[in-house]
This record gives C-alpha cells, structure tokens and sequence, in this order.
C-alpha cells in the first residue's frame, strides 16, 4: 500500500537551482549585467539632463527601473516562466499584489485625508 | 494492493506533485522570505512617497543630493550581483579558491557602497539635515538606511561564508547557505534600483 | 549604568501589583523547585527546550497561550469589576493610569500572545500530520519563531512589576505614542515585545507556507489537501504578507521615540493618521491570520462528528482564498472616521460587506455537512455549534458597521467592542478549544474527560452572551470605550449583567483547569489506543496516539481527499514492508539562546542601558553565525528501530 520515496524531482526549481550542474553559463550573468548597466545609465543620464518633460520623465524612469528588475529577475535570479517555475511566479504576482494594495491604497487614503483636513489656522482656532 | 515498488513516482508521473529537495525547499522557503522582505521594503517606500514633501521647511531632495556619489554606489552594487552570479558559478563547479577569491569582490564592492552611503548620510547629517529635521528626511533616512542595514547584514554574511569555505570547504549545506546568501544580494540590488529610481532620480526633479 | 532603570520603577507603593507579582513569583519558584525536586532539568531541556519537533513546538505554543489567557482575562475581570463600581460618580478602586495600562495590556496580550500563539501552535502539531509530512520544512526556525513569541510574551508581563505598561491602547496610536505624550518606558515596553515577536510570528509563517508547498506526502495535490491545511496555507500566507508591515511601523515608531524621527509627531512634517493607517494594513489581514485556522478547526470538526465529508470542497477552498486576498482592501473601515471622505469610505466600505460573502458560504457549506448527517454532541462539537451561532451574529454587527454612517455614530462604543469579542472570542477562541479538545487525543494519547468540558463550554457560551449582549446595548446608548467610570444610570444594569458574565466565563475557564487536571489524573481510562478515537477522516487519525517523533513510519502515498478515511473504508492494513532509515532533525538550543538574549536585550532596550542591549544583540547574531557551524543537523534512526517503533504502536492498538 505505501511506497518507499526517493524524492529527487529534477524538474520542481526555486530560484537559480536549475543553474546546478550547467555548464557554459557565465554568459548568461555577463548578458545580464551589460543589459542592466545599459538600463541604469539610461536612467541616470536622462535624469541629469532636461530633455524630456517632466511626466514623460517620471513614465520613462519607471519603465527602465521595471526593465531592470525584470532583468534581474530573469538573468541573476533565474525566475522565468518555465512551468517548474509557477509557484515561484505566483508568490512573486500575489506580492506584486500586496504591494501595490498597500502603496497605492496608502498614497490614496493619506491624499484624501490631507485633502479633507481642516487648514492649520482654523483647527488652531478650534482648540480655544 | 501491496505496491513496493521503488520507481520514484516522480518518474512514473512527473506532472504530478513530488516532494521538493532539501535545496528546493531552503531556497523556496528564503525566497517567501525575501518576497516578504519586499513587502516590508514597499511599506518604507509608501511612508516615503506620503512624506516626500513634508519638508517642514527645512532641506529638500534637490539640495541634498548628488547623483555623482549615487551612480557609483549604483555600480557598485550592480557589479557586486554580477560577481556574485560568478562565485555562484564557482560554486557549482566546485572550485572553493575561486569561490573565495569572487566573494571577496562581492565584500568589497558591498563594503565600498556602504561607505559611500555612510559618507553621504554623515555629510547631510553634519550639514543640519539629520532625520530629526523633518519627517521627509526621516523617511529617506528609514528607508535607505534600511537598505543599507540589510547591505550589512549581508556583508557579515560574506565574512561568515568566507570564514567556512576556507576552513571546512564546500558541502551541500554550505552550497544552499551560499545559495540563500546569493539571493538575497540580488534582491538587495533590485531593491536599491528602486531605491536610486524613486528617491533620487525622482527627487532632484524639480 | 542601568539607564533609567531605578528602584523607584517597582510600585511598591501599590498594594494590587505588588501582590500579583508575589504570586507569580511564589508561583514561579514552586515550579522551578517542582523540576529540581523530580529531577527533571536534563528532561526539559532535551525534550522540550531544545526540541525541534513541531508535535512538541506546538504544545509549548499552546501551554503559552492558556497562561497568557489567565493573565489577559484578569485583566478583563478587573476592567468588569471597576466598572460595576464605578457608576454614579464612584471612582472604583482602579484609578485612570492604571486602568488604562489594563485595558492595553489586556488588548496586548489577548491578540498577540492568547490568540496568535494558540492558532500557531494548532497549525505546528497538525498541519504536518496532515499532509504526511514528517517535520515542518525548518525545525531549528521553528523553535526559534516559538521562543522569540516566549520572549515577546515575558516583557509585558515584566511591565507590571518593573515600571508600567502602555496607557494608549493595544496599538498604541500617536501621538499619544509619542515621547511628549507618553514620556514613561510603557510605549517601549510594548513596541519592543510586539518586535520580538513579530519576527518569531514572521519566520513561522515562511516554515508554514514552505512546508505546505513543498514537503507534502507523495500524490497528495493541492486538490487532496485537507481544509484546515488549506486555511492555514490563508493564514500563514497573511502573516508572511502583513507582519512586515507592523514591523515597519513599529519600527517608525520606535525611531521617533529613541532618535528624534518625525514620522508621526505633531511636529516638523510628521503625520500620525499615518500610523494609523499603516497599523491597519496589518491589523485587519492579523484578524484574518487568526479567524482562517479556526474556519479550519470547524470544518474538521464538523465532518468527522457529522461521520460525512465536508459539504463543497471546492467551495470551501475557493472562500479561503478569496478571505484572503480581499483581507487587503478592507483595512480603512477600522478608520472611517478618521476623514478621508466619502469616496475612499465608501470604496471600504463596499469591500467590506464583499468579503462577508465567502465566510457566508462557509457556513452555508457547515450546515449542509451537519445536514443527513449523524451528529455526535462532542465537546468539540459543543464548540463548532457555539461558534456557528455566536460568529453569524458578530459578523453581522460588523456587517452593519460596514456602511460608514453607521459606523460614524458607532465607532469606539461600546458596540464595537462587543462586535470584536464577539467574532474572536465566539470565532477564534471557540475555534481553538475545538481543535484544542479535538487534537488533544493526538498528541497526548489520552482524551480529555468529556463531561467536564461541556461544562466549561455552557459556561463560556452563556457568560460570553452575558457579558457581551449587553455592550451592543450600551453601545447604542452612548457609552464610549476605554473609559473607566461613568454616570450614567441607565447603563448600571448592562453593566452589572456583564460583569456577572464574565464570572460565569470566569468559571469556565476554572472547569477547563479542573478539566485538564482530572484528565491527566485519570489519563488511564481514557487511553486512545486506536490513534483514532472520533472515526477522523484525515491522514493525522491514521497514526498512533501519540505518533512516534518521525510522525510516519513510511510516508504514504495518497491518492484522493480524505485519504485516511478511504483507505480505512477499503479495509486496508497497513502492510509493513521496505522501512527505511528516516533522518531527524536534531535539537538545536539555539531558539532559546536567542529569545534569552531577546529578552535581555530588550529589557535594556527599555530602559535605554545602552551597553547591556548592544550586548543581548551582538550575542543574539553570535549565537546565530555559531550554529551555523553544525555541519550535520540530522540523526539517523535505521529502519530495523523504525521497523521496530513501528510494531509497538501497531500491537498496541491491535491488542485493544
């Protein structure tokens, strides 16, 4: 009825574990790292200088800076959509998830609480 | 039904569910760590973005800091990940001199970020603008310093590891501690990208 | 030297705490003199200090929760018994300083060291069994999130003795949190003690979540899982997801106090609607951290004494999950009033009264199992049934207080309080002593006498009703929290009535103690020798009562939901062949190591001994680089002493 278990699922990954035992992967960090270099001094040159406006500045830091964390995902953490992978991919999309309910839940309820806050001078004026 | 028989079921069905390895579950169970290390990074960065201009008249971000001192932290870190992609490699091909020899980039590269930080956070500090100024600069001061607490942490680890590669060599337990280690760094660096994005770039905006 | 620390901060001038600490000293040492007269020191510290087996991490979890009950629920009586007197102008016996360290310390330590510890240590012992496993995925981790929760329990209660405790209630909002408004060490006391534990609580949910992900016994799908394995994947998925938010906000907090930080002063930009905020975002997902495993416990319950499966599985699973991802977009109702206008108060509101609907089809789901089914009226039982009742109209209450004008004439009355005692204690502390009566059996090798604990359970449920009815009452007539007297005659008989109830629950808490002692004494009458005493239906059942260290024997191979229930049906023996060597994690004294130096640390943190708590930190990160020299954390038992251990406890259960 029971089976003895040798356990050595060579298929079920966390991050990085399918690089144990590869050969020739050197080319892959080094890829990475020429790719997020390029992407960060993007980042700072177009910061440092005023050629574009200031919304379209702001969207493009934020795509490069999510480039990056891509890449880092994908070439130094080895997180990709393999299906051995999903239940890596999951818990980084549930956290995704989280943060995005606690930041912008945050950012949105701290605007409109200072929004609806009486002004200083009248609230001072309250307390006598 | 006296089933013994000793084909892994991992063979028989290789879609189904199987236990994990000792590595896939340390290296799983430090990623939820990490991914709530994340989680703990976002709320620093919420509290940051609601203060960023509660400056209470005192320093603002475009008068304090300068991307020169940030860029280079930013390559350090950066290339302190890829070197330790390299000693992960080193690692897996069991070569501990190698090992030992990149991790000690990794060291120093950490160490010179983190000095430059120092540097930075005792300058603003002399310069009246401390985190008891206001509540914007308490939350820079939370939220990197934070980072930078997580870069120490990291930095001890190093030394930990290095100590144990040279005196006991490289075993499979040393491997998943090494292998945790080098998660974390990287996830440092994916922190710091947004650290150097949002706070930095972003804040000298005028 | 010592800091602030002086004779002067141990009351000696008040009779009340000065008395309590003797007892619990007196009582502290006839414990310790207790071990040294049996000898018993080596024992403890092998067998349970420095244990890293869930069954036993689990208990000592357990163990702490019920004494932190005593102490929480003094603290209640004492708030009922001040506010009996206290109508019509009387000043009661407990001054205003002091009760309002009561009721913080009473809010404390309920959430954070009754409840949290008794719903962590039920999914340690069972969650494993459960899925086939032989250990969580981290042992040492395990004994280290216990023991820091020990070491985060210890200083409040150092608070009564040594100082004082927080006066700003049990979240300790700014800026009545702050330096200026809070000068004293009690703030401090509770911030450090809530971190402590809050990383122990943090690392246990990561072990939880690893070891339901990934150590499950071979062929047992997400799909075959049982429900309270499912809710306490919810649960620790909550806790990994929330905790880092208190501690981030803790953290803010202490840096204002200990270094000049301006996040929620009054002053220089700071904002304290901010705290409260973020202390929400934790503090709503924490109810559910706490509620899910005790869905758990009912759905276990529920099926193996109705002797049918669970009514909706699938269903079931899908609630659970959605609980717990809609358990992030609620948070704001706990501050509705705070002002943030009708359209964030209304986004909040809505989603509140959404994730009414998934805990509705769970007891939807109960009633349908209870349903053709052939109920046996077992304690545990007694409890799912007190639950179903009590928890429906809590809910309710918090369903009505959902619709945010509602709640701007409600919040902070006494309306709110009974709604909240009414879904923890009629959900979660119901819930616990149902899977506490439950498992018992399990882990023990004996069940607890019956009839006393149906005794304790009508004194719970009528004196829970006694004493909380009437706050919905007063609620409504005005009556705010946190105050300690009132004049107000047409309050004096809700108030008197719910002072006599919670004596009533007082006395159920005494046959609970009388329960436990009777049962040990008389543990031979009712010996589990089976290893399945209430006909279960899960793989836990299908071990000897208690399971040997390794849990099983030979891990088995499931193939469906209920896996212990169908292969008992088919009639199959366990047929004995090809043991293997099963390796043990060893024990490790490195949990307790780091909660002592916790605890020291964080005393001096305190009281602002600066040498003494960079001592207990450089010793804590010592003791942790130190153990990470054990090369070989696993013993190895061979398969002729499993073949052997094995045979004992089937012939023990054959035989009778």
């Amino acid at each position: 009825m029971t089976e003895t278990v040798i356990s050595t699922p060579t298929h079920l990954r966390t991050p990085g574990t399918d690089t144990r035992g590869s050969t020739g992967r050197w080319p892959t960090y080094a890829v990475g790292f020429a790719i997020a270099a390029g992407l960060t001094a993007a980042s700072f040159v177009l910061a440092a200088n005023h050629w574009l406006t200031p919304a379209s500045l702001v969207a493009a830091l934020v795509v490069l800076a999510i480039a990056q964390m891509i890449v880092h995902l994908i070439f130094f953490l080895h997180i990709t959509t393999a299906p051995a992978q999903k239940t890596n991919i999951l818990a980084l999309l549930l956290t995704l998830l989280i943060i995005s309910l606690v930041v912008i839940g945050s950012l949105w309820i701290m605007a409109q609480l200072n929004a609806h806050m009486v002004p200083m001078d009248q609230l001072m004026q309250m307390q006598r | 039904m006296t089933d013994v028989s000793i084909t892994p079921a991992s063979e028989r069905a290789p879609e189904r569910y199987h236990p994990a390895t000792k590595l896939g579950v340390t290296g799983f169970g430090f990623y939820v760590y990490l991914l709530s290390d994340a989680i703990l990074f976002s709320a620093l960065f919420a509290t940051f973005a609601v203060l960023k201009t509660a400056t209470a008249g005192g320093p603002t971000a475009r008068d304090l800091f300068e991307l020169k001192t940030v860029g280079l932290e930013t390559a350090c870190l950066l290339t302190s990940s890829f070197v330790c992609g390299l000693a992960m490699q080193a690692a897996e091909a069991r070569r501990p001199r190698e090992l030992a020899a990149l991790l000690c980039v990794v060291f120093a590269l950490g160490a010179g970020f983190l000095g430059l930080e120092i540097r930075e956070f005792a300058g603003m500090m002399a310069a009246g603008a401390g985190p008891d100024r206001s509540a914007f600069l308490s939350a820079f001061f939370a939220l990197v310093g934070a980072h930078g607490l997580h870069i120490t942490v990291g930095l001890i680890w190093i030394g930990v590891l290095l100590i144990h590669v040279t005196t006991m060599g490289l075993s499979e337990s040393y491997f998943r501690r090494l292998f945790c280690f080098s998660l974390f760094w990287h996830v440092l660096d994916v922190v710091w990208i947004a650290i150097f994005t949002f706070v930095y770039l972003l804040g000298i905006q005028p | 030297m010592f800091g602030k620390l002086t004779l002067h901060d141990i009351p000696f001038d008040q009779p009340i705490i000065m008395g309590t600490c003797l007892g619990i000293l007196m009582v502290g040492a006839a414990v310790l003199g207790l071990i040294t007269y049996l000898h018993r020191w080596r024992w403890l510290w092998v067998e349970w200090i420095t244990s890293v087996d869930h069954k036993r991490i689990g208990v000592m979890y357990i163990l702490l929760a019920l004494v932190m009950l005593l102490r929480g629920f003094s603290d209640a009586l004492m708030m009922r018994t001040q506010l009996a007197l206290a109508g019509g102008g009387h000043a009661g016996y407990l001054p205003p300083e002091h009760y309002d360290q009561v009721f913080s310390a009473h809010g404390t330590i309920m959430i954070f060291f009754v409840a949290m510890p008794f719903v962590v240590g039920l999914m340690n012992i069972v969650v494993p069994l459960q899925i086939g496993a032989r250990d969580v995925a981290f042992p040492v981790l395990n004994s280290i999130s216990f023991w820091l929760t020990a070491a985060g329990a210890l200083l409040p209660n150092i608070a009564l003795g040594v100082g004082e405790f927080a006066r700003t209630g049990w979240l300790a909002y700014p800026p009545l949190s702050e330096l200026p408004f809070s000068p004293g060490v009690g703030v401090d006391y509770y911030l450090v003690a809530l971190q402590i534990s809050g990383i122990g609580t943090l690392l246990s949910g990561v072990n939880l979540i690893t070891t339901i992900l990934k150590m499950r016994a071979p062929g047992m799908e997400l799909g075959m899982m049982p429900v309270f394995t499912w809710t306490a994947l919810g649960s620790n998925l909550l806790i990994v997801a929330a905790f880092p938010i208190l501690t981030v906000t803790f953290a803010l907090l202490m840096l204002d106090r200990y270094a000049g930080f301006h996040f929620f002063t009054n002053d220089a930009g700071g904002n304290p609607m901010l705290f409260i905020n973020l202390i929400w975002g934790w503090g709503h997902p924490e109810v559910y951290i706490l509620i899910l495993p005790a869905f758990g416990v009912f759905s276990e319950v529920i099926a193996t004494f109705s002797g049918k499966p669970l009514f909706g599985y699938r269903s079931m699973v899908a609630a659970t999950m959605v609980i717990t991802v809609l358990a992030f977009v609620v948070w704001l109702h706990h501050f509705f009033t705070m002002g943030a206008g009708a359209n964030v108060n209304a986004f909040f509101g809505i989603a509140t009264m959404i994730i009414a609907v998934p805990t509705g089809v769970k007891v939807f789901n109960w009633l349908f199992t209870m349903y053709g089914g052939r109920i046996r009226f077992e304690p545990p039982v007694l409890w799912t049934i007190g639950f179903m009742i009590t928890f429906v109209i809590g809910g309710m209450t918090g369903v009505l207080m959902a619709v945010p004008s509602n709640d701007f004439l409600l919040h902070n009355s006494l309306f709110l309080i009974a709604h909240f005692h009414n879904v923890i204690i009629g959900g979660v502390l119901f819930g616990c002593f149902a899977g506490m009566t439950y498992w018992f059996p399990k882990v023990f090798g004996f069940t607890l006498e019956p009839r006393l604990g149906k005794a304790a359970f009508w004194c719970w449920f009528v004196g829970f009703y006694l004493a909380f009815m009437p706050l919905y009452v007063l609620g409504f007539l005005g009556m705010t929290r946190r105050i300690n007297h009132y004049d107000n005659p047409a309050w004096d008989p809700y108030i008197l009535i719910a002072c006599a109830g919670a004596f009533l629950i007082l006395g159920g808490i005494g046959l609970q103690i009388l329960q436990l002692v009777v049962s040990i004494r008389t543990w031979r009458e009712r010996r589990d020798l089976t290893g399945d005493p209430w006909d279960g239906r899960t793989l836990e059942w299908s071990l000897s009562s208690p399971p040997p260290a390794f849990n099983f024997p030979l891990l088995p191979a499931v193939e469906g939901l209920d896996a212990y229930w169908t292969s008992k049906s088919a009639g199959l023996s366990p047929g004995r062949s090809a043991y293997e060597d099963i390796w043990l994690p060893k024990n490790s004294p490195v949990g307790f190591v780091l909660a002592a130096c916790a605890s020291v640390g964080g005393f001096a943190l305190v009281w602002h001994i600066w040498w003494l708590a960079v001592l207990g930190l450089v010793g804590g990160i010592g003791a942790l680089i130190a153990s990470s020299w054990r090369e070989h954390g696993e013993v190895c038992i061979p398969a002729a002493e499993v073949a052997r251990l094995d045979h004992l406890a089937t012939v023990f259960r054959v035989r009778n």
